[in-house]
């Protein structure tokens, strides 16, 4: 019996890492056509420089494909890749700020980053006041203004959504060090978006 | 009846409020706090928006000089490791 079409499509994911351990090229592009869009866009906010981010990019699938036969197949590919990318931006900013080390260890925890000033409730939808463009380089501003490690996490658990788990997972943090650096970055956020969007004629909008 | 939350005790968990992960006995606590503490339930109204703000931003494509520049990366490197 002929069978239909030409080479079966591979669509599962462990089955491409399979083959792509064995040399197979192909296999590895698909990936690569995956995920490049999201590590690209994860290396941007990160080093917040397009160079930068396009080195961050090439060194991370190229240490993926030198390094696949270390890959343990318990965890997902593209959790892999964007550990092994964030390892690679943070380097990039390190050597950036030479005179100042940049790792997700720091310990930064004095408490004050979780005072919270701005209490203003906002225009309704600040998505109707500013065309997607203009709201996406506010955002990429307030991004910029966190510390690396806040930043870091803030990216991974929302804008791309993953769990706190696999959060954890990628940066090599612990789950309660992942939670309490959220809480920072998201308060942090909140702030500097509450003096932009904040209804007017509310700067005085404190009950206290 | 159990005792108000502080503040403090509130944005604690102000985290796991927003991503539904606390059980309903703290989830019940954090609601009455909101319920009265005007300023933590604008804390908390502001967060939450600035999570779906966020998550909002849409993905933009790779360029294409881009990811060709990846491309011929990965095709140099596998070329390299057939001749070790």
């Amino acid at each position: 019996m002929a069978t239909q079409g030409p080479v079966t499509e591979v669509s599962d994911e462990t089955a491409l890492v399979q083959l792509a351990r064995t040399g197979d090229l192909k296999a590895f592009s698909d990936l690569i056509q995956r995920y490049e869009g999201k590590i690209f866009r994860l290396a941007l906010h990160i080093t917040q420089n397009r160079e930068d981010a396009e080195d961050v990019l090439q060194e991370a699938f190229l240490k993926a494909y030198e390094h696949l036969d270390q890959f343990q197949g318990n965890s997902k590919f593209y959790t892999w890749i964007v550990r092994i990318a964030v390892n690679q931006a943070l380097m990039k900013l390190r050597k950036r700020k030479s005179d100042r080390s940049v790792s997700l260890d720091e310990g930064i925890d004095t408490g004050e980053d979780t005072i919270t000033r701005e209490i203003a409730t906002w225009d309704e939808n600040p998505e109707q006041k500013y065309t997607r463009e203009e709201l996406n380089a506010i955002l990429d501003e307030a991004i910029q203004g966190l510390a690396p490690t806040y930043r870091t996490v803030f990216i991974l658990r929302d804008v791309e959504e993953f769990s706190t788990e696999e959060t954890a997972e990628s940066l090599g943090l612990s789950i309660p060090a992942v939670k309490s650096r959220l809480l920072r970055a998201r308060l942090q956020l909140r702030e500097k978006l509450t003096r932009l969007f904040k209804r007017k004629g509310d700067d005085a909008f404190a009950y206290m | 009846m159990t005792p108000l939350l502080t503040c403090k005790e509130f944005l604690q968990e102000l985290t796991d409020y927003l991503d539904e992960k606390t059980d309903a006995e703290l989830r019940a606590k954090l609601e009455r706090h909101i319920t009265e503490c005007p300023n933590c339930w604008v804390v908390c109204d502001t967060t939450k928006k600035t999570i779906q703000v966020f998550k909002g931003m849409k993905e933009c494509p790779i360029p294409l000089d881009v990811h060709e520049r990846l491309m011929a990366a990965v095709e140099r490197q596998c070329a390299d490791k057939r001749l070790r």
